[in-house]
């Protein structure tokens, strides 16, 4: 699974890793607002930006090859909106659109494999971003296991009844699914029961962030100087 | 003594018609350790869940002289802590740490009083070493105790622990029993394990279709409702060796 594999490489050690959450958070929204409005993305622009995401993974000690493999996730999605591009015979716009959107989730699979969940969460709540939505993120990831683990009994006492190797049939499957939607609502009713018997009054606070250091402030300025002086460097916005 | 929990005449019934509470009647007293005992569905986590207004039916219930009623709920929920039978729906904040620190800062501490709150819970339960771990990556035993370590950490006068031996190996379920001694608190211990209880409490109620059909010292419960699933060299009923 890939948060499992994820979460393993955030609780590493590196320079990244030590980085406050927040800090890591500015630098990769500068990266990505940088390749998004870069107007043409020439083979040396890919490749300054590409150097900037490969020196991200080095400097937090992550698997070269195994998160590049990861970041193309995105690609059939990109790829379909890169097709209309094709289609209207604009193959630059197309070819740009693939390698922005797959060095935006290499950038991105850097700061979630070296922030773990909670740091990030606190990270981004700190700078502004709305608790409920931290806090569904937070539940979401936190059941993620439970409901897979679930997923995963229920596949092989299928498998155990004679299923055979091959994915379950299209009723298996739908009735499979319907048992995990109505375990997941029974669970949430547990969860919500086990949160009312702590105290819970509507509102969860949550441990404040810790202090942002000289070393995390350098990261920032050296980060941020890094990306404007790219971007400054491929041109003004919209200019062809 | 004035009891702890008093519970008169309580009946529930589920939206979906079953009746699972006809009339029970309970008081626990301070220092005391009850088990309640009965079969599945017989009403034993129904009523612990009425305790500290997770449910509420028609009748009487006070804790620690509150009524059990809207308006104490809070005060009701510091003083009675419930540790549910599946310790993953209790441990929903990423690190162990914020989890036993969730109730502390419900209680109004602020942060620092509420991880020194919690560390001293977590030292209570041994497992201060893992403040920083994933709740999903401890063991069932770990994950116990720091659903336990959660409701310490409200530092309540009860504790109510819902089939606390469930998914647990036999080493686990010693070491929790021992661990449950040590603590000073009064306490309710829903269970299906007649040797578990047995190591904990002296009092022991019986639940059969939402009522308490029994109550007295464990030993003559589980001989009279003959709650043992294995034989014993008393020559008890129970399951018999495979030949």
């Amino acid at each position: 699974m890939h948060h499992v594999v994820i979460e393993s490489w955030s609780r590493g050690a590196s320079l990244l890793h030590a980085r406050d959450a927040r800090v890591k958070v500015i630098v990769l929204l500068a990266f990505l607002i940088a390749l998004a409005t870069t107007p043409r993305l020439t083979p040396a622009a890919c490749a300054c930006y590409a150097a900037l995401a490969i020196a991200g993974i080095l400097l937090g000690r992550l698997p070269l090859g195994p998160l590049l493999l990861r970041a193309a996730i995105v690609l059939p999605f990109s790829a379909t909106f890169a097709a209309f591009s094709l289609i209207v015979g604009d193959a630059p716009r197309a070819a740009g659109l693939l390698v922005k959107s797959y060095l935006s989730a290499a950038a991105v699979l850097v700061l979630v494999g070296t922030t773990p969940l909670a740091k990030l969460l606190r990270g981004l709540e700190s700078l502004g971003a709305p608790r409920l939505l931290t806090l569904v993120v937070q539940f979401l990831y936190r059941y993620l296991f439970v409901i897979s683990e679930q997923a995963q009994h229920m596949r092989l006492a299928a498998l155990c009844r004679g299923s055979g190797p091959r994915p379950l049939h299209f009723r298996a499957a739908a009735g499979a699914i319907a048992v995990l939607f109505a375990r997941s609502y029974q669970r949430a009713e547990g969860i919500h029961q086990a949160m009312l018997a702590r105290g819970f009054a509507g509102h969860t606070q949550l441990l404040s962030s810790t202090r942002i250091g000289l070393r995390d402030l350098l990261f920032l300025v050296a980060g941020l100087s890094l990306v404007l002086a790219l971007r400054a460097s491929l041109g003004v916005l919209w200019n062809p | 003594m004035e009891p702890l929990i008093e519970v008169r005449g309580l009946r529930f019934r589920y939206d979906d018609g079953t009746l699972a509470l006809d009339g029970v009647d309970f008081q626990l007293f301070p220092g005391e350790t009850v088990a309640l005992f009965g079969r599945n569905g017989s009403g034993k986590t129904t009523f612990v869940h009425h305790l500290n207004g997770l449910l509420a039916g028609e009748g009487f219930v006070s804790v620690c002289g509150l009524r059990v009623e809207r308006r104490n709920l809070l005060a009701i929920r510091r003083k009675i802590g419930l540790v549910f039978q599946d310790s993953d729906e209790q441990l929903f904040m990423p690190s162990v740490l914020e989890d036993v620190t969730f109730g502390p800062l419900n209680r109004g501490l602020d942060t620092t009083a509420a991880i020194e709150t919690a560390r001293h819970a977590l030292r209570d339960v041994g497992l201060e070493a893992l403040a920083g771990r994933a709740p999903y990556h401890l063991s069932a035993g770990e994950k116990k105790r720091v659903a336990l370590a959660g409701i310490l950490a409200m530092e309540p006068e009860i504790l109510v622990l819902d089939e606390p031996t469930t998914f647990l190996d036999p080493p686990a379920q010693r070491d929790l029993a021992a661990l449950l001694r040590r603590l000073p608190q009064a306490k309710l211990v829903v269970t299906h394990d007649a040797r578990f209880a047995r190591a904990l409490a002296r009092r022991a109620v019986f639940f059969e279709k939402g009522r308490i059909v029994a109550d007295g010292p464990v030993g003559e419960i589980v001989e009279r409702f003959q709650w043992v699933p294995g034989t014993t060299s008393g020559g008890e009923a129970g399951i018999q060796p495979a030949e």
